[in-house]
């Protein structure tokens, strides 16, 4: 494991990462339904490995027990817009009987507009927000993109830190008990009071120069020592 | 003179003393270029437009019939293959494309290249070979309401809209208003094309600050969709191929131009160009 593995892997052990991922992605639709006063708003997340998205929240009306349904990445309109990297806007769309049946099982309704954006953070795209059936706000279609737009992008950072801390927790974890212990320390000095934190820390620094990490000690990049 | 009529070829990078005569432009451009002169009358008869999207649905009633359409298919082991279509639209939004098209250049002929359905993964090598094949096969108009994050195929869609323009194929790209860098809109040889909310199908902008290059109709229009359906759409996914549908009218009345001399035409008849209206 390299320091940046270990930093990363250290960093993952304070994050509440599960429950932190859950209550990200809630606040994520629960924001976007109430900015467009929306009937619903819903996150599909892009699961790279199996090429898959799969509907992660929703927030309003729809069924939450429909949580984990996954999707092929590239099909319907959650994968054209995750495919194209393209924001749409789509109104009477249960007149589309293939989107009214496949809406109904992802969301356990029909809605009658959507607007859907990718989610993107640098190269990547992580996955699709939907914002369903907003009230109609005459010549306001093009400000409600561009609004959808930047609140899709600080939903995206946000996603993407998160998604960096459960990586490197999968790291944590397959790297036995050793690492856990080291994150675990970590956590508990992160959670101290400031004077009993740097305490906390010296006695680090002065583990590790025991160990003979000397030249390491006092924190220079790639240093175990563990300052989340 | 037309290139087609000189006898000697010119050397590639020169114009040496007296080769003058060997590359005299046309006469028939008037001192004024107006949209009479550049569309006027043109349905797109004889224009080839290929939608590279979702698939087109066969015989939707706003489409009416194709001249072809094939999908870009990525095998277990990676490999690309372009095989005909049998599964129409994917989506829906191909088919609207081509609808919005077909409004405004009825005649054109409609071609599908299907690039979606390979998954997210594949995604990315299946645009490159769809655009690759769109360009091997001449198209006049290529409509991409698509475009891609990954900068490791940014040189080979540079090459691509490059090698486009240069062989007269006309390249129209969404934009997108994302914070986050993506291709093939920014590219010089495209047109890229935003939104305006105007409801004139053929009102479209000049912008004098790319690269955004053009501005089209991209709210509240009524398009085509699935199983013979139609929505209600806005997205500059949905100007681009009013851009596409303009070109194919002006290509219709003068096939000859390329790329820079259509993009010239579109400028001095933009609904921006001072004097126009």
């Amino acid at each position: 494991m390299t320091g940046d593995d270990l930093r990363a892997a250290v960093a993952a052990g304070v994050l509440r990462s599960e429950e932190g991922h859950r209550e990200l992605l809630r606040s994520i639709v629960e924001v976007a339904r109430a900015i467009f006063h929306a009937r619903a708003a819903s996150i599909f997340l892009l699961d790279e490995e199996r090429d898959e998205l799969v509907f992660e929240a929703i927030a309003g009306e729809g069924s939450d027990s429909l949580v984990g349904t996954r999707f092929p990445s590239s099909t319907g309109i959650a994968g054209w817009v995750l495919v194209t990297r393209q924001p749409l806007v789509l109104d009477d769309v249960s007149e589309d009987p293939r989107f009214a049946k496949d809406a109904a099982e992802a969301t356990g309704f029909v809605p009658k507009g959507l607007m859907a954006v990718p989610l993107l953070h640098e190269e990547r795209a992580l996955g699709v927000l939907e914002v369903l059936d907003r009230p109609a706000r005459p010549g306001a279609a093009l400000e409600d993109v561009e609004l959808l737009g930047l609140f899709a992008a600080q939903a995206a950072i946000a996603l993407d830190l998160l998604q960096a801390a459960r990586r490197a927790r999968t790291a944590l974890e397959g790297s036995g008990a050793d690492l856990e212990t080291v994150a675990r320390l970590a956590a508990a000095i992160d959670g101290l009071e400031d004077e009993q934190r740097a305490v906390g820390l010296e006695l680090l620094a002065s583990l590790d120069k025991l160990l003979g990490n000397e030249s390491r000690a006092a924190g220079p990049p790639g240093s175990p020592v563990p300052r989340p | 003179m037309s290139a087609a009529e000189r006898t000697e070829p010119l050397p590639a990078w020169s114009l040496p003393a007296g080769a003058e005569k060997g590359i005299e432009l046309a006469v028939e451009w008037p001192a004024e270029i107006s949209r009479e002169w550049a569309w006027g009358g043109s349905t797109g008869r004889g224009v080839r437009v290929c939608i590279l999207d979702s698939g087109i649905e066969p015989d939707h009633s706003s489409v009416g019939p194709l001249a072809g359409a094939v999908a870009v298919v990525r095998g277990e082991d990676g490999e690309i293959t372009i095989e005909p279509d049998e599964e129409g639209d994917l989506c829906g939004h191909g088919t609207a494309c081509a609808g919005i098209v077909r409004s405004l250049a009825p005649e054109c002929e409609l071609f599908s290249v299907r690039v979606l359905g390979a998954g997210y993964t594949g995604s990315g090598p299946v645009l490159v070979a769809g655009l690759r094949y769109a360009i091997e096969n001449g198209f006049d108009v290529v409509n991409m309401s698509l475009s891609t994050t990954k900068r490791d195929l940014a040189e080979s869609l540079h090459e691509l809209a490059d090698l486009a323009y240069f062989q007269k194929t006309m390249l129209i790209a969404s934009a997108h208003n994302l914070p986050v860098e993506s291709f093939p809109w920014r590219f010089a040889s495209v047109l890229s094309v935003g939104s305006h909310d105007r409801a004139e199908p053929l009102d479209f902008f000049y912008n004098p600050e790319p690269p955004v290059e053009f501005f089209a109709r991209g709210v509240d229009i009524d398009v085509a969709w699935l199983q013979g359906s139609s929505l209600r759409c806005t997205g500059n996914s949905f100007a681009t191929p009013h851009m596409t549908g303009i070109c194919a009218l002006v290509l219709g009345s003068h096939p000859e131009l390329t790329p820079f001399q259509l993009k010239s035409v579109l400028y001095l008849t933009a609904t921006n160009m001072i004097g126009l209206r």
